[in-house]
């Protein structure tokens, strides 16, 4: 119960920030805010030591027990890890919002609700050991994310991004949720742990690979994968504290957590490592290709984030080959989840970094425009050094944390090709695509410093006379930046308390505890390794192609604007809005008899494929009377009649010849004994009769209208259908007649309608007493019928006094 | 008797086919008219003939029914084709 607590803690506080925000306007809202996210932290520090040593801590709240939804707590290493992220950056974040939003100027009871409710969907998230559960507090990601990108609703790129993030990780979201689903059904359980125990049987299952794929659609549009990254640059109009915390450092992770979660499950099958690995590659060199071309400060680190979420996805693949092969390369494949999660808390560290440098760059210069930049080292020199801690670590250099894992990295790529698995080819081509993106990441992680804060100062560009940050605002970074060095120096205290139990977690075959795992972290690795000379080799090339970056950035302006993943996604989204639109206009034209074609056609064809395809058709000739000849002649009378209304061009004519089949109806009425219908039949008949006479004046005449118009000619298709529509109703007439499988219970009513009722005239019992119910609410109908008629002959004539415009209008 | 019933039958369907016929060839609204007025008095007939062969007193009321509404409805016929309509409005006849 206290661990599902510690989850809504933020959003209980959330409850009463806007009442903090508008009765104590003296101090900033975030101050009271930071308690919850700094006590989170605390809580969950504690359970550092005893997850180390394996034991799993549980907790469940019940929610829809008759359905097996249950809030099931599961927190083992990865999730801990996850819990102390988003818990501790988002201390921090939160500290930096306080000196980064003005307290009179933003709406930040918003802000912090937003933030809070974030912060406890994240959690939730990593937390939940319940599928369902999980994908509830997922979804919880995604309107919260929204919210947030689109917190200064009043600009039209924010309200864009905010769309454009929602509209795809929503869609990625429900993808995972039928995937979920597809393993319930494969499974019988909802736990996570539970399917974890029941993984290496679910291979066989045809729908293995589909809920592989739909999972994996889930986790890569939410961590921002080729070719659903589109999202990530465009969420970058989101206040710089919401960029730094849920678009570095902890939401766009969640589809990374996805992935590392359920590897005990899929990475049984081929089809999820080779894609994990295959997009977490593509997204790599894809993201780091394009960073350079940015030149928005947030852009560059955007489409890094994207790259890096994308080297660890890769990662992540890799370590699922752990559960393909045997012998010593499972250990060299664990080593890339090791590298992978190793990796993903360094990039929540230095990104973070670099995303609160970039707000103070844009708050204490008024411009991210990397063009308008530069120069400004001496002006903040704080600013300065901790970005430059930030890329060089992003970059892969030491002495800073990025260099040990992008060294675990090239290391983890290469035994790829050492071992043995299939589709080698493949496999071959993987450390290239790995380096080059490498020497990628190098560039614009130089470019992002050198651009900014080196060359000459262009102060007539920019708003604002720039000068270092107030102190409150550099906490967090500095914090942060202080991390990166220090987890260069001492690894393995990261190691051991973080990443070893996160890693035993996802390598839950091979390790049954974080003690078991026994790689450690080293800077050096001697001058035979080859990881070393591949970075030496980045560091070289780099360094070179940064030198030539004015001559060759040009060509990403060649690059056709039409084949851009961004306008795929503009051309989906108004192309669909078209094309529904074009849809609509086609078969909505407005007119009835085009409705009522639908209908009908419809109703036929559904009805006749039926009929035959389910073998419903029959003709049985038992049970038939005998026909009588005043039968035949009142049928002949009945069809003459309904003829002339077909075939007449008189108005008059069709009326009295409807009223023909009215009153021969009514004898047939009689002649099958039925003598109420036959006189209700009769007086009905002649009231309708009058009243298409009343009508009659006012309407048009049939052969002065429609005579040799366009409109009335006869038409193949509304015949065809109406003969159709006749014959189905004939047919099924014929063979619900011809099946009769039980006898009529009207034998009841003939013995018990004067014992049991006291009357005499069977119908009338029926309908006032055995089920007089109906005919209460017929009754209904007709006086809803009366008021109708006279409401509606009043209330126009009204609106005649009141004058035209009405009338137009409608 | 039964026979002589059935033939009776027969003539007054042959004299509703006729009655239909003039109902649907018309050439004029009158002869329309007419010919559902004829119709009426042709099932008053029909039904009374079967109300014996049923040996049935219930479609007595039937007949009384048809009787009265064949009345009124030639009567609005009639005065439909006078008057162009059935039920004078008031307000109308006073301008």
């Amino acid at each position: 119960m206290i661990l599902f607590m510690a989850i809504i803690l933020p959003i209980l506080f959330a409850v009463f920030i806007p009442f903090a925000y508008k009765t104590i306007k003296s101090i900033h809202t975030g101050w009271f805010v930071l308690v919850a996210p700094v006590l989170l932290f605390l809580f969950y520090l504690r359970f550092l030591s005893p997850i180390q040593q394996g034991e799993a801590q549980l907790a469940s709240v019940s929610w829809v027990p008759s359905l097996d939804f249950n809030f099931d707590i599961h927190i083992d290493g990865l999730s801990l890890l996850f819990s102390l992220l988003i818990t501790g950056i988002g201390s921090l974040v939160v500290l930096y919002s306080i000196f980064y939003l003005d307290k009179t100027k933003e709406k930040l009871g918003n802000f912090y609700v937003y933030l809070l409710m974030f912060m406890s969907a994240m959690l939730g998230v990593v937390q939940f050991d319940h599928t369902i559960a999980l994908y509830f507090f997922w979804e919880l990601t995604s309107i919260s994310s929204f919210l947030l990108i689109a917190y200064w609703y009043k600009r039209d790129a924010s309200r864009f991004g905010a769309l454009k993030s929602m509209m795809i990780t929503v869609s990625g979201g429900l993808m995972m949720l039928v995937g979920f689903l597809l393993l319930y059904v494969m499974t019988g359980t909802y736990s996570i742990r539970e399917t974890v125990a029941q993984a290496s049987t679910l291979v066989d299952s045809p729908l293995f690979t589909v809920a592989i794929v739909l999972v994996l659609l889930g986790a890569f549009t939410k961590s921002a994968q080729f070719p659903f990254y589109i999202w990530l640059p465009d969420a970058m109009e989101a206040p710089t504290p919401v960029s730094a915390y849920l678009h570095s450092a902890t939401m766009v992770k969640a589809g990374l957590y996805l992935v590392a979660r359920f590897t005990p499950i899929f990475a049984f099958s081929e089809v999820w490592v080779w894609l994990v690995t295959g997009i977490g590659l593509l997204t790599l060199f894809w993201g780091s290709f394009f960073a350079v071309k940015q030149t928005d400060l947030k852009g560059i680190l955007a489409f890094s984030t994207v790259s890096q979420l994308g080297l660890i996805m890769s990662l992540l693949g890799l370590g699922g080959f752990a559960y393909l092969v045997t012998g010593s390369a499972v250990e060299t494949f664990t080593f890339a989840t090791f590298a992978a999660i190793f990796h993903l808390f360094n990039h929540a560290t230095f990104k973070g970094s670099l995303f609160m440098v970039a707000g103070i760059v844009d708050h204490e210069t008024g411009t991210r425009d990397i063009r308008k930049l530069g120069g400004l080292m001496s002006l903040m020199p704080v600013t300065f050094t901790v970005a430059m801690i930030g890329s060089l670590s992003m970059a892969g250099l030491p002495p800073f944390n990025g260099f040990l894992s992008k060294e675990m990295f090239l290391e983890a790529v290469l035994s790829l090709i050492s071992a043995d698995i299939t589709m080698m080819t493949i496999a071959y081509s993987v450390p290239i695509v790995a380096w080059v993106a490498s020497v990628f990441t190098f560039i614009y992680s130089i470019y992002f410093v050198w651009y900014t804060f080196m060359g000459t100062r262009k102060e007539d560009q920019l708003p604002k006379v720039p000068h270092e940050a107030p102190i409150g605002m550099l906490i967090s970074p500095v914090f942060l930046a202080s991390l990166v060095v220090l987890v260069f120096f001492v690894p393995n205290v990261i190691g051991d308390w973080l990443v070893k139990p996160a890693t035993a977690a996802i390598q839950s075959t091979t390790y049954a505890s974080a003690a078991d795992i026994e790689f450690y972290i080293k800077a050096w690795h001697g001058w035979d390794a080859p990881a070393l000379w591949l970075t030496v080799g980045v560091v070289l090339v780099g360094f070179l192609l940064y030198k030539l970056l004015p001559k060759w950035q040009p060509i990403y302006s060649k690059w056709p604007e039409k084949f851009t993943l961004n306008r795929g996604y503009d051309t989906l989204m108004d192309g669909s809005l078209n094309w529904n639109r074009a849809l609509s206009d086609r078969f909505m034209t407005g007119s009835i008899r085009d409705y009522l074609v639908y209908m009908f056609a419809g109703m036929a064809i559904l009805g006749i494929t039926t009929l035959f395809t389910q073998g419903g058709f029959a003709i049985s000739t038992d049970n038939l009377a005998p026909i009588r000849l005043f039968e035949v002649v009142l049928t002949i009378i009945l069809i003459g009649s309904v003829m002339a209304i077909l075939i007449t061009w008189s108005r008059l004519t069709a009326v009295i010849a409807l009223g023909g089949v009215g009153y021969t109806v009514a004898l047939f009425y009689v002649i099958f004994k039925a003598p109420d219908l036959a006189l209700t039949q009769l007086v009905i008949e002649t009231i309708s009769v009058a009243l298409f006479l009343t009508a009659f004046y006012h309407l048009p005449k049939l052969d002065k209208y429609y005579k040799g118009k366009e409109d009335n000619r006869f038409r193949f298709g509304n015949f065809l259908i109406s003969v159709a529509v006749g014959l189905t109703v004939t047919l099924i007439g014929i063979s619900a007649y011809s099946q009769r499988q039980l006898t009529s219970i009207s034998e009841f009513y003939k013995e018990t309608v004067y014992t049991e009722a006291g009357g005499g005239n069977i119908v009338n019992v029926i309908l006032v007493d055995y089920r007089g119910f109906d005919t209460l609410f017929e009754i209904g109908v007709l006086m809803i019928a009366s008021i109708g008629i006279i409401s509606m002959i009043k209330l126009r004539l009204q609106k005649k006094k009141k004058g035209a415009v009405t009338n137009e209008v409608e | 008797m039964n026979m002589f019933l059935w033939i009776a039958v027969g003539a007054i369907s042959v004299s509703l086919i006729g009655f239909l016929y003039r109902l649907m060839k018309g050439p004029s609204t009158p002869d329309r008219v007419i010919a559902l007025d004829s119709m009426g008095v042709g099932l008053i007939a029909l039904v009374g003939l079967f109300s014996i062969l049923f040996d049935s007193p219930f479609f007595l009321e039937v007949i009384l029914l048809l009787a009265i509404i064949a009345y009124i409805g030639t009567i609005a016929f009639s005065k439909f084709t006078e008057k162009g309509v059935i039920i004078e409005n008031d307000r109308d006849a006073n301008k």
